[in-house]
């Protein structure tokens, strides 16, 4: 290097110019003006938003479970009614075995292909991520139309193919049974354990295997021993979660679940929900669903905070594949086979319904129309409306969600306020509120006066916001979390403000991930059903309510028009989510 | 006037005192040093400095003003100062260019003057044809260089430097060293250096401070430092050393095996009978044979351990007798067999008693 030279009037000034700058007193006082940050007010705010949206509907919930409708004193009367009833008690365990069910079937859905793809070099592979990242981005409530039409005791294709094939009186298949209602369950909830599984399987170094081989244990013994043991808290938590999101989930029942005679829960509540309207019953009738939710939860966390987890979440080392050989294409065939049960026959059904002018009457020519598009997207008043609000809500409630759980992720990583981990505690607290219920705390809290949010698009967006207020803070969490301090710190001594550093450095480097959050809130939003059911008012319909609605109504092939405008909608975002982050920005979840 | 001035500053975290009672007072374009082991304060003292942190106890003053105290703190924008950080902290969304000029953005200097004083430090700096590049396209030396740029661009009051160095490898270490000191002496800012790395801060410093436990142990010029450690821990994280105790008989020290006039000593030596006196392994003469005394204290023993280090011996010599074994190092051609019998020689005038 050559030795230093600065002109002459830069060093002469170096000193003077800068001490301009200190604005500090001689008394030693330091003047409000100086000290004053515009920062410290927003973080006020913010607090106060999420009062908000988590703690007033939570407590609201609560309340409501223990209040006299007309008197309003404290009563357990909700409960008795609530769960006085065998027929009502009965839904509760229905549901919990229908939970377990789909769990099992997701786990013989989902581990084979996960070890497939993540361990082996079976053919297909990104082909075969893509099909079960499909299935977890479309609507199980289309999902189960596509099965109906599938395998509707009467009309389904399967049932009239065999009939046609056998000669058979009697249908081969019925999606109307407790096996048709896991079955499209599973469909859609398989995808959580799948991706644990695969996240568990690639972080295995194969060392850790060839350690135990080395050692004298064999390949069945190593899997025993070391792979298996390895994986299975992944599976666990995953299994759990999807037990969580199958007892919720409001779309498929509400299809299957009264044909089937089979009651559950959602259902119960949505009957509370009818007339007369028993706000307080609902309530309490789904305390125990939220408690079933928080203690499993619990349990997960405990699972995956052992010791065995911490060895998997590792530095994922050099793996090598296993071999399959001649078992190659008998494994593709069995991964085909579930992206054709949960993803591609039901959808395929659906989308030929949408170009039919009778779904039943299937390929011809002369059945073939444009119709049922023209008729939801310009003639249908409903649908319009609902498409435009649904698209609407999901981008509202990504911006503000994305926004909020930004700041609160700043305060709490920066520790800029005392009690920071409260709002990050705030912020994830909805995680363990089933949809369902959070629509009900909601309801109890703003539907009525003095607030008087009912049939409001406000309403949807509280509500919404909330529901994904956890996806939202973990992206922005571990965004922040990647940005040094230090980097913020050098804005500051250079003469910024804290928001100056926020805009200026923060703001910027955190775009990537702040646009994959947004996609991985609006899709979800855009197709939310459990959280909407309830909220929804005669005017502010949303596309998944107006979906429901035409399956009551039997105009199927307008649903599946409809359904498959939404499709093309939440594909095409995901798609440019691809392109922006990458093929597994659905994958890395936090929680 | 003073440059800056810390003043009795005290810092606690929780039941933990990170820093007390500092007392350090820099004179305008000074350049000093806070040395010291990991966890003994020296960066929460510099973050106090800076304005993220603000102290318990005691003032800062810049300037004869007060801008840090328990009851008020200025934030840091509003210091005047400037950081280089130990991750360098250059912001990967902007250029070169934009990282440096963005002080002088915020001063709202005009555009053709942020221009002429971008450039002119990216010439210094010699990064001059890089200011286009992003910081992702640059090596390590040279996010470090652009650091330095963007920190001494806007003409601080006060420069501040955390670690800067420990991402380097050894060479660009040695090198920056140099580099660092060199743009002192160019621009005469009042710097202050965090570094545990003792000949960092002997190559860029006017003046070291050692702290240890929270507190300033020591401050003084790095020659002054290594030859008169005041304090035990002073003495031995500055250079290696060996401590011999001795008991003070009026105007005697009597140690294990020989005894010394006080008045021969480096320093005068305070009050007190027991005292423990530092005398560094280059300060003592080993032989092979019985050398002569001519006023010295020669002692009789032999070598315990030794280690070839390369540019030294490292030996380990036990005096007949109860005495303590004293390292010392000799020269490569100096050499004596392991379990050899030696004599040591010690100068009077090398002994610092410490506290």
């Amino acid at each position: 290097m050559r030795p230093l030279a600065l002109a002459e009037d830069s060093s002469m000034t170096s000193i003077s110019s800068s001490q301009e700058a200190v604005s500090g007193t001689r008394s030693g006082r330091i003047s409000l003006a100086s000290r004053f940050q515009p920062a410290s007010l927003l973080w006020l705010a913010l607090a106060a938003v999420l009062v908000v949206l988590v703690v007033a509907p939570i407590s609201q919930l609560v309340i409501t479970s223990f209040t006299h409708p007309d008197t309003g004193a404290f009563t357990l009367q909700n409960y008795v009614e609530a769960y006085g009833r065998p027929r009502h008690v009965a839904a509760l365990f229905n549901t919990l075995k229908m939970g377990a069910a789909t769990v099992v079937l997701s786990l013989i859905f989902a581990v084979p292909v996960a070890w497939a793809c993540a361990r082996t070099d079976m053919p297909g592979r990104t082909f075969a991520r893509l099909a079960m990242l499909g299935a977890f981005i479309t609507p199980p409530y289309l999902g189960a139309v596509g099965w109906i039409l599938l395998a509707g005791p009467n009309a389904g294709w399967i049932n009239r193919i065999w009939i046609e094939l056998t000669g058979a009186t009697e249908p081969l298949v019925n999606i109307f049974t407790f096996w048709g209602l896991v079955l499209v369950m599973a469909s859609n909830t398989f995808f959580l354990i799948f991706v644990f599984t695969t996240t568990a399987f690639e972080m295995i170094n194969s060392e850790m295997e060839d350690a135990a081989n080395i050692l004298g244990a064999g390949t069945w013994k190593t899997a025993a021993k070391i792979t298996f043991p390895l994986i299975m808290p992944a599976i666990l938590g995953g299994a759990l979660l999807t037990f969580l999101i199958s007892i919720a989930l409001f779309g498929v029942p509400a299809l299957l679940s009264i044909p089937a005679r089979y009651p559950v829960v959602v259902m119960q509540l949505s009957e509370f929900f009818g007339f007369p309207l028993r706000v307080e019953v609902a309530a309490a009738y789904s305390i125990p669903l939220l408690l079933i939710t928080v203690a499993l939860l619990g349990l997960q966390r405990l699972i995956l905070s052992r010791r065995g987890y911490t060895a998997v979440s590792g530095k994922g080392g050099e793996r090598r594949m296993v071999k399959l050989g001649k078992w190659r294409w008998p494994m593709f065939a069995y991964v085909l086979l579930v992206a054709a049960i949960t993803l591609f026959l039901p959808f395929f059904v659906l989308i030929m319904a949408a170009f039919s002018k009778v779904w039943t009457s299937g390929f011809a020519l002369s059945n073939l129309t444009l119709r049922n598009f023209g008729y939801v997207l310009f003639e249908h008043s409903t649908s319009q409306k609902a498409l435009i609000a649904s698209i609407s809500l999901g981008a509202a409630s990504a911006t503000i969600g994305i926004l909020l759980a930004l700041g609160v992720a700043y305060i709490v990583q920066r520790k800029l306020l005392p009690g920071a981990g409260v709002l990050a505690f705030l912020c994830l607290a909805p995680f363990v509120i089933p949809g369902i219920v959070l629509a009900i705390g909601f309801y109890a809290a703003y539907a009525l006066p003095p607030v008087a949010l009912y049939g409001t698009y406000t309403l949807l967006a509280l509500a919404f916001i909330t529901r994904f207020l956890p996806i939202a803070f973990s992206a922005s969490a571990s965004g922040i979390r990647s940005i040094h301090p230090e980097m913020e710190e050098a804005v500051r001594i250079l003469g910024g403000g804290r928001l100056t550093a926020v805009r200026r450095v923060v703001a910027p480097l955190l775009q990537r991930t702040l646009a994959g959050g947004w996609l991985l809130i609006f899709v979800p939003a855009a197709q939310e059903l459990s959280t909407a059911i309830f909220l929804v008012g005669p005017t502010t319909r949303v596309v998944s309510v107006v979906l429901l609605d035409m399956s009551e109504e039997g105009r199927l092939e307008l649903l599946a028009a409809l359904g498959t405008v939404l499709l093309v909608i939440i594909v095409a975002v995901v798609a440019l989510g691809i392109r922006i982050m990458g093929r597994d920005f659905m994958l890395r979840r936090e929680l | 006037m003073t440059g800056l001035a810390l003043r009795g500053l005290g810092r606690r975290f929780g039941t933990v005192e990170a820093v007390k009672d500092v007392d350090l007072e820099l004179k305008e374009g000074e350049f000093v040093s806070l040395l010291g082991p990991s966890g003994c304060g020296k960066t929460t003292t510099l973050r106090m400095i800076a304005g993220f942190i603000e102290p318990n106890a005691g003032t800062i003053e810049l300037g004869g003003k007060v801008i840090s105290s328990p009851s008020a703190s200025l934030p840091p924008e509003k210091r005047g100062m400037s950081m280089i950080f130990q991750s360098y902290a250059i912001w990967p969304n902007m250029t070169v260019f934009e990282n440096v000029a963005f002080g002088l953005k915020l001063r709202r200097l005009g555009r053709e003057e942020i221009r002429r004083r971008v450039g002119e430090i990216l010439d210094i700096v010699q990064l001059g044809d890089l200011a286009d590049r992003y910081p992702a396209e640059l090596s390590g030396g040279q996010q470090q260089r652009v650091a330095l740029a963007r920190a001494v661009v806007i003409r601080p009051a006060v420069l501040l430097l955390d670690e800067p160095l420990s991402n380097l490898d050894a060479n660009l270490r040695e090198e920056m060293r140099f580099e660092i000191r060199r743009m002192h002496d160019e621009l005469k800012i009042t710097t202050v250096y965090v570094t545990h790395d003792q000949s960092e801060a002997m190559v860029t410093s006017d003046r070291i401070a050692v702290m240890n436990k929270g507190r300033i142990e020591q401050v003084d010029p790095p020659v002054e430092l290594y030859m008169r450690p005041r304090t035990r821990f002073v003495a031995s994280f500055i250079g290696r050393t060996n401590f011999l105790e001795a008991k003070r008989e009026r105007d005697v020290l009597v140690f294990d095996g020989f005894s010394v006039p006080v008045s021969a000593l480096a320093i005068p030596l305070a009050d007190g009978n027991a005292v423990t006196v530092s005398v560094r392994p280059h300060a003592l003469d080993l032989s092979a044979q019985q050398p002569a005394a001519n006023g010295r204290i020669v002692l009789e023993g032999k070598i315990a351990r030794r280690a070839f280090l390369g540019d030294t011996w490292n030996y380990l010599f036990a005096p007949a007798g109860n005495g303590a074994a004293l390292i010392v190092s000799a020269a490569p051609h100096k050499v004596i067999e392991d379990g050899a019998p030696a004599w040591l020689t010690i100068d009077p005038g090398q002994l610092v008693p410490i506290a």
